[in-house]
C-alpha cells in the first residue's frame, strides 16, 4: 500500500474546535503544508489572533504567540525585528484585522514589515456569535444588524486588498477562496509565495482568503454546501479574487 | 571614576536601559518623554538593536509584547495618556509572564491634562492599570543618576520573576539635567542565557507558546496563584526604600520621586528652624515598603505624605500605619509644583497647631 | 555655597542654553549642579525660563521656586520672577529691554544692558553671555573662566572665533558686578 497523503508535520495531531464546514481547518492545513514544503517549521513563529482562530497557537507545530485583539501585525513586527532570523506569520480574521486591528495592519504594510499575513475573511464575527463584521455584505443579516446591513446605519464592506494596494510598502497582496477545490489549490500557491517573499526579504505580504462560516451565517446557510454557495454568489462579486499587488523588490 | 556627564533624565533612562542589555524599543511621540524614542532611534542601531516608531502607543506595547516573547530585553516608553493606551498590552504581558520594561514619564491628567511633571499615575502603576489580577514591578527614581541605573534593576527583577516592570518618573525628572553616574557594569546580551520559554529558532525542540489565556475551568486561577507566589517573593526580596534623618525625627515626610527631592529641601529648612524632620522615600512603589513603615509607626508620632497628585500613595501609607501614628497629607494635583516652603508650613501646622489628620480632613 | 538660579526671557534669547552652560561649567568646576528647563508649549515663541542650581553641597530640589538669583532678560520676566527672589538675593535685570523698575528693597539689584553690550561687541546673540558674566562676578558662585571652558562642551559646533566672542561677552558682563 502506498501512502498518498499525510498530515503535515507543521500541524499537530490534535482535535480542532472548528465547526463543520468552517474554512479555518482547510486554511490551517494549507499554511502547515507550505511550512513543511519550504522547510521553515523550526524557525517559524506564528501569531494567533483573537477570534475563532485564537486556538491556532495549539494547532500549529511551531512556536506560537497569542496576544490582544487586532494587534497581530504589531506583535509580528516586534518578533521579526528582535529575531530577524525567524519566519513570522500573523493569522487573523476580519474583525481582528479589518476592524479593531486596522491601524496595525495598515502600518505594518506601510513599513513593508517583512512578515506574512493570512487574512481569513468570512464576513462575520464567529467567536462572539455572529455580529456584523467590517466585511459583512450589504443586506447580510447578523446579530447586530438583524434586518441586514444597511449603508445608512453601518456603511459598506471594506475591501482590504484593494485598500492596501494603495500602500507603497505592501509587496504582495492576493485574494483567494477556499470554497471550492481550485480555490484551495490556488490559496496554497499564494500562501507559498507569501512565505517565500519573506524568506527572500521582500517585505509585507498578505493573502486574503474568503472562507465559510455556516454556523453564524444564519439558518438558511446552516449547512456546508449552502455556505460554499454564499461565498460563490454573495462574496465573490463584492470581493473579486486576484492579485492586487506584486511589487518587484530587491 | 570616569568623567561625569551632564545628561537629561530621559536620555539617562534610555542609555541606562541599553547598558542593561535592552536591544529592542518601540514607542510613539508624546511630551515630556520624546527624548527617549529620539535617543533610542540612533543609539540602538549602534549596539545591534532595533528601534521602531510605532503608529500608536497601542501598537508600540504590542511590538514589545512580541519582542519580549523572544526573550530579548525590550522596552517601550510613554507619558500618562500614552501609558493608558498601553494598559491592554501590559495586562497581556503580565498574563503571559513576559519581562518587558516600560518607562512612564508622568504628566498632568486626567485626559489631555498638561505636559508638566506630575505624579497622578501612582494608582495606575501600582494597581496594575489594565484589567485582571496582576502586579507590575514599579521603581520611582528621584535623580538623573537613578533614571540611568534603575533600568538595570527592572530588567533583573523582570527576568528573574517574569513580570513587566516600570520606571515611574515625571516630566521634571525626564527633562532635567544632572551629572550622571552609571553604576552597573554594561551587560552584553549575547552573554545572557536564553530563557527556556523564549520563542525563536527552535532546532526541533518542542514548540513553545506565549499566551495569557486558559479556558479550562480553574485554569486562570492556577495561573494567577502561581504568579502570586512570585509576587510574595518579590515583596520579600526586592522592596527598596531610602531613609534620611529619621533617627531623632518627630515627623516623617513620606514622598517618592521628584516630590522627595523637594522634601529634602523642606527638611533642611525645617531643621534650621528647629523642627525634627526626617524623610522616608519608597523607591519601589510596588512592592510598597509597608513593613518598614509599620516598624517606624511604632515610634514616629507624625507622618506627612507629600505627593503631586490628589492623594494616592497616602492610601498605601494609611494601610501600613493602620492608625498607629498620626497621618497627614500635603497633595497638589494637576502638575503644579510643590515648594519646600509649603511643605515646611504644613509641618509647622501639624506640630504647632495640631492640624487635622488625613482621615479627619477627608 | 548654594545658588538656586532662575533665568528667564523671550524664546530665542538663549535662556535655555545659558542655563545648560552654567550647569556644565559648575560640574566641570567640581560643584554639584542641576538644570531644569521649562519645556513644551512654553518653548514655542513665548517666554522661556529655566532653573539652575550650582552648589558646594548636594542639590536638594532642581526646581528653583525661590531663587537666590533671578536673571530677567525681558519685561514680562521681571513681573513674573521679581517677587520670588529670596530676601537678600540678587536680581539681574537686562536694562536694554526692561523698562519697568523693580520695586523690591530687600534684594540686591544689578542693571546690565545686555543687548547694548552685545551690540557693541558686534553680535546681539551673545547678550545671554553678558548676563552670565555679570552673574559670575556678582555672586562668585562660578568663575568666568569655568564658563568659558564649558562653552565648547555645550556649543559643539561653534567656530573658535565665535567662542572667543562669547568669552569677550562674558568678560564684559563681569564688569557690571
Amino acid at each position: 500500500m502506498q501512502l498518498l497523503n499525510k498530515k503535515p508535520e507543521s500541524l499537530l495531531d490534535v482535535k480542532m474546535h472548528y465547526c463543520p464546514g468552517c474554512g479555518h481547518g482547510i486554511i490551517h492545513r494549507l499554511v502547515a503544508e507550505v511550512m513543511d514544503e519550504l522547510g521553515i517549521r523550526a524557525r517559524t513563529i506564528g501569531v494567533a489572533p483573537v477570534g475563532c482562530a485564537v486556538f491556532a497557537d495549539t494547532y500549529f507545530n511551531c512556536d506560537m504567540i497569542q496576544g490582544p485583539h487586532g494587534r497581530g501585525p504589531a506583535e509580528a513586527t516586534g518578533i521579526k525585528r528582535a529575531k530577524p532570523g525567524t519566519i513570522v506569520f500573523s493569522y487573523q480574521g476580519d474583525g481582528d484585522l479589518a476592524s479593531i486591528g486596522m491601524a496595525e495592519i495598515v502600518h505594518a504594510a506601510i513599513r513593508s514589515e517583512n512578515i506574512t499575513v493570512i487574512f481569513v475573511n468570512n464576513a462575520i464575527y464567529g467567536m462572539t456569535g455572529g455580529q456584523m463584521a467590517p466585511t459583512t455584505l450589504m443586506g447580510q443579516k447578523a446579530t447586530t444588524c438583524v434586518d441586514g446591513r444597511n449603508a445608512k446605519q453601518a456603511g459598506y464592506p471594506i475591501k482590504m486588498c484593494e485598500m492596501l494596494a494603495t500602500v507603497d510598502g505592501a509587496t504582495y497582496l492576493e485574494r483567494t477562496t477556499v470554497h471550492n477545490a481550485p480555490g484551495v489549490l490556488k490559496t496554497k500557491a499564494s500562501l507559498k509565495k507569501a512565505f517565500q517573499n519573506q524568506i527572500d526579504g521582500k517585505g509585507f505580504s498578505m493573502v486574503e482568503v474568503l472562507s465559510m462560516c455556516p454556523t453564524n451565517w444564519g439558518t438558511r446557510l446552516d449547512n456546508p454546501s449552502e455556505a460554499t454557495k454564499f461565498v460563490a454568489e454573495g462574496m465573490l462579486p463584492v470581493f473579486p479574487l486576484g492579485v492586487y499587488k506584486d511589487a518587484q523588490r530587491n | 571614576m570616569a568623567e561625569k556627564k551632564l545628561m537629561k533624565g530621559n536620555e539617562a533612562l534610555s542609555e541606562g536601559a541599553i547598558r542593561a542589555g535592552c536591544r529592542f524599543f518601540a514607542g510613539y511621540p508624546i511630551t515630556p518623554q520624546n527624548e527617549i524614542p529620539e535617543y533610542m532611534s540612533w543609539r540602538l542601531p549602534q549596539v545591534g538593536g532595533a528601534f521602531v516608531q510605532a503608529e500608536s502607543e497601542v501598537s508600540a506595547i504590542n511590538m514589545v509584547y512580541g519582542a519580549g516573547a523572544t526573550g530579548v530585553r525590550c522596552m517601550t516608553s510613554s507619558s500618562s495618556p500614552g501609558i493608558s493606551l498601553k494598559q491592554e498590552g501590559i495586562s497581556y504581558a503580565a498574563g503571559a509572564d513576559l519581562p518587558i520594561f516600560i518607562g512612564n514619564v508622568m504628566r498632568g491628567g486626567p485626559g489631555l491634562g498638561n505636559i508638566a511633571g506630575a505624579q497622578g499615575d501612582y494608582w495606575q502603576a501600582t494597581r496594575g492599570g489594565g484589567h485582571g489580577d496582576y502586579r507590575t514591578f514599579v521603581m520611582a527614581p528621584n535623580s538623573v543618576t537613578e533614571m540611568a541605573n534603575f533600568p538595570h534593576k527592572c530588567f533583573e527583577v523582570s527576568f528573574k520573576y517574569r513580570l513587566p516592570s516600570m520606571v515611574l518618573a515625571d516630566g521634571i525628572l525626564g527633562q532635567m539635567m544632572e551629572p550622571v553616574e552609571f553604576k552597573h557594569p554594561e551587560i552584553d546580551p549575547s552573554t545572557l542565557t536564553e530563557p527556556d520559554w523564549a520563542l525563536g529558532v527552535n532546532n526541533n525542540r518542542a514548540k513553545r507558546i506565549v499566551k495569557s489565556y486558559d479556558l479550562k475551568e480553574g485554569g486562570v486561577e492556577i495561573m494567577v496563584n502561581e504568579r502570586v507566589k512570585r509576587y510574595r517573593q518579590i515583596e520579600a526580596a526586592e522592596t527598596i526604600y531610602e531613609e534620611k534623618m529619621l533617627e531623632d525625627a518627630e515627623i516623617a515626610l513620606v514622598a517618592y520621586g521628584i516630590s522627595a527631592r523637594v522634601c529634602v529641601a523642606a527638611m533642611k529648612l525645617a531643621r534650621e528652624k528647629g523642627l525634627k524632620v526626617g524623610l522616608f522615600r519608597p523607591i519601589t512603589l510596588w512592592p510598597f515598603p509597608k513593613a518598614r513603615l509599620v516598624e517606624l509607626s511604632k515610634k514616629m508620632k507624625h507622618f506627612l505624605v507629600v505627593e503631586m497628585s490628589l492623594g494616592q500613595m497616602v492610601e498605601d501609607v494609611q494601610l501600613a500605619l493602620n492608625g498607629r501614628s498620626q497621618l497627614h497629607l500635603y497633595a497638589k494635583p494637576g502638575a503644579s509644583v510643590i515648594t519646600a516652603d509649603e511643605i515646611y508650613k504644613a509641618m509647622d501646622n501639624i506640630v504647632k497647631k495640631g492640624a487635622k489628620e488625613y482621615a479627619a480632613a477627608k | 555655597m548654594y545658588q538656586g538660579i532662575k533665568i528667564s526671557g523671550f524664546g530665542g534669547q538663549g535662556v535655555i542654553s545659558a542655563g545648560y552652560l552654567l550647569a556644565q561649567a559648575g560640574m566641570m568646576e567640581g560643584k554639584e549642579v542641576s538644570f531644569f528647563p521649562a519645556y513644551g508649549a512654553e518653548m514655542r515663541g513665548g517666554t522661556a525660563n529655566c532653573s539652575v542650581v550650582v552648589a558646594s553641597e548636594e542639590v536638594t530640589t532642581p526646581i528653583v521656586s525661590t531663587p537666590d538669583t533671578a536673571i530677567v532678560l525681558n519685561e514680562p520676566s521681571l513681573a513674573k520672577f521679581e517677587p520670588s527672589v529670596k530676601p537678600g538675593g540678587l536680581l539681574i535685570v537686562n536694562s536694554s529691554l526692561v523698562n519697568s523698575k523693580p520695586t523690591r528693597t530687600d534684594i540686591k539689584i544689578l542693571f546690565v544692558p545686555c543687548n547694548q553690550v552685545a551690540g557693541e561687541l558686534g553680535n546681539g546673540k551673545v547678550m545671554n553671555m553678558v548676563a552670565l558674566g555679570a552673574f559670575a562676578a556678582a555672586t562668585g558662585a562660578i568663575t568666568v573662566d569655568a564658563i568659558a571652558r564649558a562653552l565648547p562642551k555645550v556649543y559643539k559646533k561653534l567656530k573658535p572665533e565665535v567662542i572667543e566672542l562669547n568669552i569677550k561677552a562674558l568678560k564684559r558682563g563681569a564688569e557690571f558686578k
